[in-house]
């Protein structure tokens, strides 16, 4: 009985400090962690198709790019490359700035900090995307690449009619789960400052002194974002590949 | 002069490195056991062990591992019973467990997934056999499932252990001073992180490289009927088609 007070309890301050605007600017956190991650995928897609491409090459230096980016970024911890794009774009800014003389010789010029993140993110979340990429390419039947070629396509034809669709198509089950990835990898950027879900958890838990509550609430709208992709990714699935279904 | 910044630098992360593997360890060891436990929760057939293995798997793969190591770190010492336990309170207080704590929690939820995707693929003729044979459950379980099992999920197993590696670098967000921790330190110090994060950046790859080779080599020794046959036995007349 009396945990069920200390419960009601709990549940009534719950109310009480998510209605005083807690509420408010969480559901701006989950905004900021989704343009985070979406942009943060928008990033990846275009760095991992082309390490994908690198790591297909025929070039030797050009695969070893590609193999040294995916080993690297998916070798580092996070936390290391978004503290390298956040402060060491700080020092690049601000040695730049102070060598033109925009600003003063003790002046330091931050990197914007959406910024920072969202590159960090990106470049992790295209080591990622790489891999898919490239398991997708060497999934399609090597026969429809000849076939292509046989009837006289040019690269970018064949690129354009026969790889990219058949490759987006097998890519979506891998994109769905980096896409996992990178909202949860997104959770990191708190420590550079940008307002997305994490980091007002913190603010919350640090001036209300109910951590407990705030993260909770916190990991549950998580829960939520990633559980929801899920059901988004099947149906996308689903639509691309409609037409590979067997008959029933 | 740059050069003895790097090398400086270089040595105190260096130092942290026994800290980061502590770190490491631990939470590795106690991952696996509550992973265990999960795998054998979820293929024991009850209906409630499932229940609550899929939940678990879904909460702690479906939210980020920082919010786990807050969630413990600063929410569980809100309860009276916590930070009135002889128990609880030692370990809930100290960042260090508290990180432990969480690795372990989380790496269980991914890893309880490899462990009952091997099992399931494991080839149920071998087993047929092996029941065939009248082995006991038990010695079925050890003789035959088992190492089976575990060299499937060995593959799955080293990218869960990298991913592991790469979260002791969470650490340094609740003050311990291993290498993250260490390298944030000379970092603000000297306002020089490109230099300080590479050659942390170094000492990380190296060390999850040499996990990688290590897995590899491992996997390698355990798997020789997977291995193409050595050149002398090509002479051997191939097996015809038809059987």
């Amino acid at each position: 009985m009396e945990f069920l007070n200390d419960l009601k309890d709990q549940v009534s301050t719950a109310y009480e400090l998510l209605a005083a605007g807690w509420g408010v600017q969480l559901l701006w956190g989950i905004a900021w962690t989704l343009a985070v991650t979406v942009v943060s995928m928008l990033i990846g897609a275009v760095l991992g198709s082309l390490v994908a491409a690198a790591k297909l090459s025929h070039r030797g230096g050009l695969r070893f790019i590609g193999e040294s980016y995916t080993t690297v970024f998916r070798g580092e911890p996070e936390l290391l490359i978004i503290y390298l794009f956040y402060y060491g774009g700080t020092q690049v800014l601000t040695g730049v700035a102070r060598s033109t003389g925009s600003i003063g010789s003790t002046d330091i010029l931050n990197m914007p900090s959406f910024l920072g993140g969202v590159l960090a993110v990106g470049i992790i979340s295209g080591a990622y995307q790489a891999e898919v990429f490239r398991g997708s390419f060497l999934a399609i039947h090597r026969g429809e690449l000849e076939a292509a070629r046989a009837y006289g396509m040019s690269a970018w034809l064949r690129f354009r009619l026969v790889i990219v669709p058949q490759v987006l198509r097998l890519a979506v089950p891998g994109l769905g789960n980096v896409w996992q990835l990178t909202i949860k990898d997104s959770a990191l950027i708190s420590v550079t400052g940008v307002a997305e879900l994490m980091l007002t958890a913190n603010k919350a838990a640090r001036s209300t002194h109910h951590s407990l509550l705030f993260y909770t609430v916190a990991g549950i709208l998580y829960l939520v974002m990633t559980s929801v992709s899920t059901p988004i990714f099947e149906k996308a699935e689903r639509y691309t590949s409609r037409s590979f279904t067997r008959p029933k | 002069m740059a050069f003895d910044f790097y090398l400086s630098t270089m040595w105190s992360v260096l130092k942290a490195l026994p800290l980061t593997l502590e770190i490491w360890f631990f939470g590795i060891a106690f991952g696996l056991l509550i992973a265990t436990g999960l795998t054998w929760l979820r293929a024991s057939g009850y209906k409630l062990g499932e229940y609550f293995t899929r939940a678990y798997v879904f909460i702690f793969r479906g939210s980020p591992l920082l919010v786990q190591l807050y969630l413990i770190y600063f929410g569980l010492s809100q309860f009276d019973f916590v930070r009135h336990s002889p128990i609880l309170w030692p370990i809930l207080r100290d960042p260090m467990y508290c990180t432990i704590v969480a690795m372990a929690l989380n790496t269980a939820a991914y890893e309880s997934e490899i462990f009952r995707g091997a099992l399931r693929a494991v080839p149920v003729g071998q087993i047929e056999a092996a029941k065939a044979f009248g082995m006991s459950a038990f010695t079925r379980f050890r003789l035959v499932t088992l190492p089976i099992a575990l060299r499937l999920a060995l593959p799955a197993y080293s990218t869960e252990i990298i991913l592991m590696t790469k979260a002791t670098a969470l650490a340094s967000v609740v003050t311990i001073m291993e290498m993250m921790g260490t390298a944030q330190k000379i970092q603000h110090d000297t306002f020089r992180p490109i230099e300080v994060l590479t050659c942390a950046g170094v000492i990380y790859l190296l060390l999850n490289l040499s996990i990688a080779r290590l897995f590899a080599w491992v996997e390698y020794r355990l798997s020789p009927h997977l291995r193409p046959p050595p050149e002398q036995s090509q002479q051997i007349r191939p097996v015809p088609e038809v059987l």
